[in-house]
């Protein structure tokens, strides 16, 4: 098990839609990530966010303890990943979603709006991704 | 049973980050950047991802009403507008930069990743900034229309 990256992807994949799932059957939300990041903070009363995001780590490292470290690791200056976090945190909140929020709870409600989103976000990710490293500005 | 329910969410989904591959940036690099050694590995997670949760809706959806709340708290914007562009526009760029999206990061931080650590305090600062920026722009317009 946790050997081969592809069948490691789509396992993964169906765990993060069972996920999605049952946040929505049990509570009727959408797993947006970056929404319910917004909701803890401007909200810490309401428990389900905070605890989601609790439970987020929790089963990381439950799963981290079984998969064991990766296999490789993305060397990165302190300095890029501090302006990527900004960016991030920024945009996510300005176009109400990130990858989990637009990407697949957003294009499985068959959102416009989210498969519009989905399709900027990647396409700028590449692009930039591409570009910084492809011209050496990062090297990995 | 809400915060019960939440947890539960949480779990599972942290599990599939991290079985995906997908809580170590190298790998995310590894499908946006095309100028080396392509991997269509996040590909399979978003698209196994989507399948199983359009089917997990549109059962759940059947239903009158959750299970633990009165009403299902579907999103109601429906507009493509500049904000929704530019603000995609800005996450695909960080992400494009850093590897990491919101749920990565905030594994790898509770995994205490000293990378992921650092982006979630910067992307905590971002969301931050937004809320502040949101607050002046709502204060100034309806500074106009009144």
């Amino acid at each position: 098990m946790f050997t081969n990256v592809f069948t490691n992807a789509i396992a993964g994949g169906v765990l993060i839609g069972l996920a999605a799932t049952w946040l929505f059957l049990s509570l009727g939300r959408v797993a947006g990530i970056s929404g319910i990041v917004s909701q803890a903070m401007k909200n810490p009363g309401m428990l389900w966010p905070v605890l989601f995001l609790v439970g987020l780590g929790a089963g990381g490292w439950i799963a981290t303890a079984f998969t064991g470290p990766a296999a490789n690791r993305l060397a990165i200056d302190p300095v890029w990943l501090i302006v990527g976090g900004l960016i991030v945190g920024f945009g996510t909140r300005l176009g109400s979603g990130c990858t989990s929020g637009h990407g697949v709870c957003g294009i499985a409600r068959l959102s416009p709006r989210s498969v519009v989103a989905t399709m900027i976000f990647v396409g700028l990710g590449m692009l930039t991704a591409t570009l910084l490293r492809g011209t050496g500005v990062l090297d990995s | 049973m809400k915060p019960l329910s939440g947890l539960l969410a949480g779990i599972i989904f942290g599990m599939g980050l991290v079985v995906s591959g997908m809580t170590e940036p190298a790998n995310v690099i590894a499908f946006l950047n095309l100028s080396a050694g392509w991997s269509p590995a996040l590909l399979l997670v978003m698209g196994s991802a989507l399948v199983v949760t359009g089917i997990g809706y549109r059962l759940a959806g059947r239903r009158a009403a959750p299970l633990f709340d009165s009403t299902f708290h579907r999103p109601t914007a429906n507009r493509i507008d500049r904000r929704l562009m530019t603000g995609s526009a800005l996450f695909g760029i960080g992400w494009g930069v850093a590897g990491y999206c919101p749920g990565p990061a905030i594994v790898g931080a509770f995994t205490l990743d000293s990378r992921a650590i650092l982006f979630v305090a910067a992307y905590a600062a971002g969301t931050l900034a937004f809320e502040l920026w949101e607050r002046r722009v709502q204060a100034r317009s309806a500074l106009a229309d009144g």
